[in-house]
């Protein structure tokens, strides 16, 4: 006990810098990631994708973030066997905090594809079964998690590809696809807003103080999609047709998916807020609990809210300073992709990364993202897609497990020489 | 410094645009084609050596652009349409430029000259032929539309009343062509017969020309159906 007596403030104060640079480099990288295909698809701004991710990444942060923090804190590794040496648990915390981060930084700097995601988990697994034990991990909840880095994907894919299919029926295949649209791209904008607020009332609210019943959470769901399906209306009525000289008018049903997109995004920000604000402020409230317990690593009091703020924080400040150069990027490489198809890849990716949220399942945004895009281009919906980037995209994860992990144990020894144990 | 993030290179590059910047190149130089001949008819022959100049210089950029494309048509590109079908349209449509170089090479190579009554028939046999490629390059103009409507709808509806007209025109231009040769049976006695050798060979190269655009519009068929 006498490491946390005697060093506990130095401890928490270092895990904070460590969670938020951690939060700032999910800011810089991640972020960009998951906004670049709205810019890069015209649908919006770069200014406006900025404020989209603040405002929602921290609001899925805040609302929906609390089911995958848990699981970062305390469903990976078993706390009973280190009651005894609780400081082990915050050196690990911290090391795994510290490796994820460093990591990330060293491969947004060679523009390699990382998942903050599998950076952290595979840091936490590293030290838990090194340095501790490896009964230490659970590692039921591993293969859980694993797993669903393969489902996620696919399932985007599936949803994005029946998503792509319907605009085409719905839309493309009528007699006057500029009134099609009108009418379909509210449906689409309640779909977003019901499911997601769903999720967040269903899994998430308890912390915020909102205990609410399955059928309270549908009816205000319902009212929340309906509030924004009013407001997608209202936008959409404002676009009128521009003359054509043609006789088909595909650019102006674009201007109309254009404004799905911008739902989209919201969605896609919060999604990724409620997933990926986790990884950094996971570890710090497992060290912050068992510090300000005096040592007890089983304590279960909620998470206080300044934890999910400062992670909020760290990422809309890691977008402000770096993260928007990275979506510029993306937002100018990006000219294949039209509102049409890129909303079905990002709705079909935000739902399902809400969804493994809900299930407290860390998964990688990006990679769901991709799965969203490769469900659109099976459906023809895409002019060209690197199967070669899919395929390093996917494999990466291979590569940053053990790289975090790697990590993670020589930082884990590292403090475990500077402030000892015991 | 922001290295070029991997996401961004998931998208592309697609080939569309170069495959319709091609087809363009090559209705360029087929178009050019038109005051060529009306050079001949006046006998003036530098002006005939300038279209003819300017046909081999736009059949060369057609050529770069492609090679340019089948370097980057790329096996591990995934694309909604068949790889295979593609080329074989960038192939086709490289054909209309080549001969098109071929029948000024022919005309000026031998400062060939017809009759001045059949000059008028030739004349609209050539332009005729030439309607069917642009036909051929609005129709490409649609790829990208056709991609994004998942080939469907009105769009398709679209491309295939250009298609339409295509066909109308391939069958114009062979109409012609037969007027052309009947009338030319008539004046074979009066000419050089080395001459009307060649002149044959330059029909039947105009020819080919709306054969390739009209396949170039049979192959967008196959791109649509699939």
């Amino acid at each position: 006990m006498s490491v946390i007596e005697d060093y506990g403030s130095t401890l928490l104060i270092l895990t904070i810098i460590f969670g938020f640079f951690m939060a700032w480099g999910v800011g810089a990288n991640d972020v960009a990631n998951a906004m670049g295909t709205s810019v890069g698809a015209k649908a919006i701004t770069l200014k406006q994708a900025i404020v989209i991710a603040m405002i929602f990444e921290f609001a899925g942060a805040y609302l929906a973030g609390g089911e995958v923090t848990s699981t970062i804190r305390k469903g990976i590794i078993d706390p009973e066997l280190l009651a005894d040496d609780p400081e082990l648990l915050v050196y690990g915390m911290m090391s795994a905090l510290l490796a994820a981060g460093i990591w990330l930084l060293i491969a947004t700097a060679y523009g390699w594809p990382v998942s903050t995601t599998h950076s952290i988990i595979g840091a936490l697994v590293g030290f838990a079964s090194v340095g501790i034990s490896v009964d230490a991990v659970n590692w039921s909840k591993i293969a859980a998690i694993a797993a669903s880095w393969v489902v996620s994907p696919l399932i985007a894919g599936s949803v994005s590809f029946m998503l792509y299919m319907s605009v085409r029926k719905f839309v493309f295949d009528t007699p006057d696809p500029f009134a099609a649209a009108k009418r379909v791209v509210p449906v689409y904008i309640f779909l977003a807003g019901f499911i997601i607020s769903m999720v967040t009332m269903v899994k998430g609210l308890k912390h915020v103080g909102l205990d609410l019943s399955f059928e309270q959470s549908i009816l205000l769901s319902a009212a929340v999609a309906s509030v924004a399906m009013l407001a997608g209306i209202v936008a959409l009525s404002r676009i009128k047709r521009v003359v054509n000289s043609s006789s088909h008018d595909i650019v102006n049903i674009e201007r109309l998916f254009s404004v799905l997109m911008l739902f989209t995004a919201c969605s896609m920000a919060f999604a990724h807020g409620s997933n990926d604000v986790a990884n950094a402020i996971g570890p710090l409230a497992a060290v912050n609990s068992i510090i300000s317990s005096g040592g007890n690593v089983l304590q279960t009091a909620p998470m206080p809210a300044w934890i999910l703020m400062l992670g909020g924080g760290g990422i809309v400040a890691g977008l402000a300073l770096y993260g928007y150069r990275v979506m510029r990027t993306i937002g100018t490489h990006i000219t294949e992709l039209t509102p049409s198809s890129g909303f079905a890849a990002e709705l079909a990716a935000a739902t399902t990364v809400v969804i493994a949220s809900g299930y407290s399942l860390p998964v990688s945004t990006t990679h769901t993202l991709v799965g969203g895009v490769l469900g659109v281009g099976l459906a023809r919906g895409i002019a060209a897609i690197n199967l070669r980037v899919v395929a390093t995209i996917f494999a990466s994860w291979l590569v940053t497990l053990p790289a975090g992990a790697i990590l993670a144990i020589i930082f884990f020894y590292m403090f475990k020489a500077i402030f000892g144990q015991g | 410094m922001v290295k070029t993030p991997i996401l961004a290179k998931l998208f592309g590059p697609s080939p569309v645009t170069p495959i319709q910047h091609h087809m363009s190149t090559c209705e360029q130089c087929a178009l050019e084609i038109i005051p060529f001949f009306t050079a001949t008819f006046k006998r003036d022959w530098p002006l005939a050596e300038r279209h003819g100049a300017r046909i081999t210089e736009l059949e060369l950029d057609a050529d770069k652009l492609k090679k340019q494309i089948r370097m980057n048509l790329r096996r591990s590109l995934f694309l909604p349409v068949s790889r295979n079908n593609l080329l074989e349209i960038v192939q086709i449509q490289d054909r209309i430029a080549n001969g098109t170089k071929d029948i000024a090479g022919l005309v000026i190579g031998r400062q060939l000259e017809l009759p001045e009554p059949l000059q008028p028939l030739l004349a609209g046999f050539v332009e005729v032929s030439i309607s069917a490629v642009t036909l051929a390059r609005v129709a490409m103009d649609e790829l990208n539309d056709l991609i994004t409507t998942g080939f469907t709808g009105q769009e398709i509806e679209f491309v295939e009343k250009i298609l339409e007209r295509l066909h109308a025109a391939e069958h114009d231009a062979d109409v012609q062509q037969i007027e052309l040769r009947r009338a030319l049976i008539d004046y074979e006695h009066e000419l050089d017969a080395i001459d009307v050798m060649f002149i044959y060979k330059v029909i039947d190269r105009i020819g080919d020309v709306s054969d390739d655009a009209q396949t170039v519009g049979n192959r967008m068929m196959y791109l649509m159906a699939k």
